[in-house]
């Protein structure tokens, strides 16, 4: 694959490193002596200038690129370089950017600005926050279809209330659908009087709010519930929506904001939170507000230095949990090892979650499960292709594949499968499928 | 004194003289009903004649370069409101048949008419002609229709009172995008009035076919016009309480209608429903009516000295309730009979109110929701000093600014309604009029919140003829400034509206 990188900073480094190996990588920064340096690092071609002018696009020889990945700090200079790409060639376009409102936009129309995928750094480091918080029984996460659908695997551990019910029993959410199952390192298909025992690990896939409570239901000692008390510190980006992702999933968690402004505008824009104007490095003020009682804390300041002391302060309070948004990725080490439980970094968060797009599959997005015996694929389904028109259960039932149809996105509105659930064009279907009969799937979407 | 007049009144006499000339298009229905009956024109040609002419000379001043500015809405809506009332006052003196011979009484009459009102300076209601009562019958539907434009187009761009409420909430930028144009966005509330006065005739007529012949046309139309408009006269000396049983339920949807705000009636005629039936203030404003229905059903239920039996208990109190509540002034039976906690009841009911954008009166459900939900909010950031909480209405939230105007809105309400109180007993006094102090809270209360009917003497089957003559002036003053929402006319006292 030819691959060109704009913006050589953190992400596009990160990027260029883990495809250099496989691929054939041009790196573009406005940066000559960045470019310089990183022609020393990786094995790529650089090119020094302005990634969003058609000459040295040209240069970079966009025409042919399979892939072009924009991933500056500035959200207008990654979707003017993409709209500069699809003029040129017809690679598959991604744009980093900061702002939702961007991605809204985006998602309205799919295509819009000449982005073919947009990753939004904030909303992507937040969902990792909410996942970390609110399911640290599953062994395996991942988000599809823009978020609206989440596959989770789970191992049923000793006592826990699942354990000993059959599938149907278990599986009482609406929106999940139960996928997969496996026993001593072996994959079934479950049906509805499958029993679920101690040590086997179960694939759900559905709406995040329903994914939340079957891990209530699998794991109810560990997984935190609706009286768990959680406290943003930070009216960031990642702040607002780290409690508005809380918010869809029934918690009610406190957000502490210096700026006046800011915190009345987080305050309407969350009505299930309780916003807080002060400086949160204040230990009266949190003691009097009970924040050493709170069972996680999750900082996300502007600042590294100011996360590392509110964690360091809530841990020495007493505080559980405290995950840290770490903004420089040479520090995530060091906030482990002073003890606070998570770090996380928004460029690397964005560069796994555009690297992993950059893996050569016929899915859009893809996990995969247990030393390769499954996968779980998003696949988008296009007009006359083998799926469409006709009822789930008379495509099961005619194909030799073995596959579960976990969840159908519709307009970006989930829409649970069922048996007789016709498929459409334009549908995106998550759905788990034996390592053995993806090609087979494949060949049908 | 050569300090310059800022004000581009010009404008506003323009406005007004435009709107003058208009009425004489409503005051043409009650000729027509004169030369059907075979009654005087003459106190309707008067009226129709003075309405063009004053209409002429003011609008020979209109000046076309002066824009119309919110100052000059302030002082256009004020005089509009006034002067209108009293080229309405005219057909009553031209009559000159009964107490509204007395121009006072008739300026009385007409502005409680314009303002939705509902109280009455009549004494004897078989003395005057059909026209004459039809015409405070239509002047209280006008009254309606002003408000409605008032409330839906012009005070939403001058930003005061209930207008303001909508903004905050949202709901006049809703209005906005019904149309973009004001004068379509008022076109289409009058379109859901006429509608509604249409519906009204049409169940009342019916109705009378059926059971009660004293319900006719007449009865009939002239009801419609002041139940929806939430004004409360009635040429009958009963009020609706000379109807069957059954009309006198079928009225009471209508005062609800009349009180519900108009454009979320236009959403629910719509395909939008849920925006009516979610809605906050609605919740609110109904909840306030069926309690006090409630309470005031218990209250005559217990009462051994109202014998109405089970059906008359529930209708007299929905009834009376829903007729204060939504300011309209109706009555079904004489409540100054009532016990004393059941009167004091309705007293309640009169400082609630319907809904922002209709077509009622008093201080309104929105106001005292944001005063609760802003008081209840005190009470948290009491103890949690840092919290951050908007007050939200139908979860959206509501602008600080916003709330303090409600505050001040509230205050200048109640201290205008004491005040106006203690006028009523000072006066009585003086004049020799007896009036309690309840009576007089109730009449202040009822006049400056345009209501109608009071209690004592000024009760539902009485008069306000009986307050001294410059306590019925001090009155028509009061209802003026309470109906167009108090700011408009206090802003004209101000140094800074004329000069700064």
């Amino acid at each position: 694959m030819h691959v060109v990188v704009i913006g050589a900073g953190e992400v596009g480094t990160s990027i260029a490193a883990s495809l250099a190996s496989d691929h054939e990588v041009v790196v573009v920064d406005v940066d000559p002596d960045r470019a310089e340096q990183l022609k020393y690092e990786l094995d790529v071609l650089t090119i020094a200038g302005d990634g969003t002018s058609s000459e040295i696009q040209s240069a970079a020889e966009v025409d042919r690129a399979d892939m072009v990945i924009a991933c500056t700090d500035d959200d207008q200079t990654n979707l003017v370089a993409c709209g500069t790409a699809k003029t040129l060639g017809d690679g598959f376009t991604i744009a980093r950017v900061k702002s939702t409102d961007f991605l809204r936009t985006w998602q309205g129309n799919e295509g819009a600005f000449g982005v073919d995928f947009m990753v939004c750094t904030d909303l992507l480091t937040a969902e990792n926050i909410v996942r970390v918080i609110g399911l640290p029984a599953a062994v395996d996460v991942d988000p599809f279809a823009g978020g609206l659908v989440q596959m989770a695997e789970f191992e049923i551990a000793e006592g826990s209330p699942v354990a000993g019910q059959t599938v149907s029993e278990a599986d009482r959410f609406e929106s999940l659908t139960f996928v997969g199952l496996f026993r001593d390192g072996e994959m079934t298909i479950p049906r509805g009087d499958t029993d679920i025992a101690v040590g086997d690990r179960a694939v759900v896939i559905g709406s995040p709010e329903s994914v939340q409570s079957f891990a209530t239901d699998v794991a109810p000692e560990t997984t935190p519930d609706r009286a768990d008390e959680i406290v943003v510190v930070g009216g960031s980006e990642i702040g607002y929506q780290t409690a508005r992702l809380l918010e869809e999933r029934d918690f009610k968690p406190r957000l502490i904001e210096r700026d006046a402004d800011r915190a009345r505008w987080l305050a309407e824009n969350l009505p299930n939170t309780v916003v807080m104007e002060h400086d949160a490095t204040d230990t009266e003020f949190l003691s009097r507000e009970h924040v050493d009682e709170a069972d996680i804390v999750v900082t996300a300041l502007r600042s590294d230095e100011k996360n590392l002391l509110i964690s360091v302060l809530a841990k020495r309070l007493g505080v559980d949990r405290v995950i840290a948004v770490v903004d420089s990725p040479d520090y995530v080490t060091v906030f482990e090892e002073i003890g606070i439980d998570i770090a996380i970094n928004p460029r690397t968060v964005t560069a796994e979650e555009i690297t992993r797009f950059t893996y050569e599959s016929v899915a859009e997005n893809i996990a995969v499960l247990e030393n390769d015996q499954a996968e779980v694929l998003e696949l988008e389904l296009t007009e006359g292709c083998g799926l469409v028109g006709r009822p789930i259960s008379e495509v099961v039932a005619e194909s030799e594949a073995r596959f579960v149809i976990g969840a159908i996105t519709r307009d970006h509105r989930l829409v649970t499968p069922r048996g007789d659930t016709v498929l459409q064009a334009g549908d995106h279907v998550i759905l788990l499928v034996e390592s053995e009969s993806v090609g087979e799937i494949a060949s049908m979407a | 004194m050569n300090t310059k007049i800022r004000v581009g009144w010009r404008a506003s006499v323009g406005l007004t003289g435009d709107v003058l000339a208009a009425l004489s298009v409503p005051l043409s229905f009650p000729l027509l009903i004169a030369l059907y009956y075979g009654e005087s024109p003459l106190p309707f040609v008067a009226a129709i004649a003075v309405s063009l002419a004053l209409g002429a000379a003011f609008r020979s001043v209109q000046d076309p370069s002066v824009n119309l500015g919110p100052r000059e809405a302030f002082l256009a809506v004020a005089l509009i409101w006034f002067l209108v009332a009293a080229v309405g006052a005219i057909p009553f003196v031209v009559a000159g048949v009964g107490t509204v011979a007395h121009p006072v009484n008739a300026m009385f009459e007409a502005m409680s008419g314009l303002t939705t009102t509902g109280a009455t300076v009549l004494r004897d209601f078989s003395l005057h002609a059909k026209s004459v009562m039809m015409w405070r019958q239509v002047i209280q539907w006008l009254g309606g229709l002003g408000i409605l434009i008032l409330a839906t187009a012009v005070l939403s761009e001058i930003g005061v009172g209930g207008a303001q409420l909508m903004e905050s909430e949202s709901q006049t930028q809703d209005v906005n995008k019904l149309t973009p144009k004001i004068s379509q966005t008022a076109q289409l509330i009058w379109g859901i009035y006429f509608g509604l006065t249409g519906l009204a005739i049409a169940v009342y007529f019916l109705l009378g076919l059926a059971v009660d012949p004293q319900m006719d046309l007449y009865n009939a139309v002239a009801h419609a016009f002041t139940s929806v408009a939430t004004a409360g006269f009635s040429p009958e000396p009963l009020s609706v309480g000379a109807f069957h049983p059954l009309i006198q339920w079928a009225v009471v949807p209508f005062m609800v209608i009349g009180s519900t705000s108009f454009v979320l009636i236009y959403f629910a005629i719509n395909g939008e429903p849920m925006r009516l039936l979610r809605n906050e203030e609605f919740h609110f404003y109904l909840g306030a009516m069926g309690t006090l229905a409630s309470v005031v059903a218990l209250g005559l239920f217990l009462d051994p000295s109202t014998t109405f039996g089970a059906e008359g208990t529930v209708r007299h109190a929905v009834f009376n309730v829903a007729s204060i509540v939504t300011t309209t002034g109706y009555a079904s039976t004489d409540y100054v009979q009532w016990a004393p906690a059941a009167k004091h009841m309705l007293f309640m009911g009169m400082f609630v109110g319907g809904m922002v954008g209709s077509t009622t009166c008093s201080i309104k459900s929105l106001r005292w929701l944001v005063a609760l939900k802003s008081f209840r909010r005190n009470l948290y950031t009491a103890i949690h000093p840092e919290s951050v909480r908007p007050v939200r209405i139908s979860g959206k939230p509501i602008d600080e600014g916003a709330i303090r105007d409600i505050y001040a809105y509230l205050l200048l309400s109640i201290v205008i309604f004491f005040l106006l109180a203690i006028v009523i007993v000072v006066d009585a006094e003086r004049g020799n009029a007896t009036v309690t102090e309840f009576e007089a809270l109730g009449a202040a209360a009822t006049t400056f919140l345009n209501i109608g009917p009071a209690f004592g003497d000024a009760g539902p089957y009485g008069t306000f003829a009986t307050f001294p003559l410059s306590t019925r002036a001090v009155m028509v003053v009061l209802m003026w400034i309470g109906r167009i929402e108090i700011i408009p006319v206090l802003v004209l006292f101000t140094k800074a509206f004329w000069t700064s």
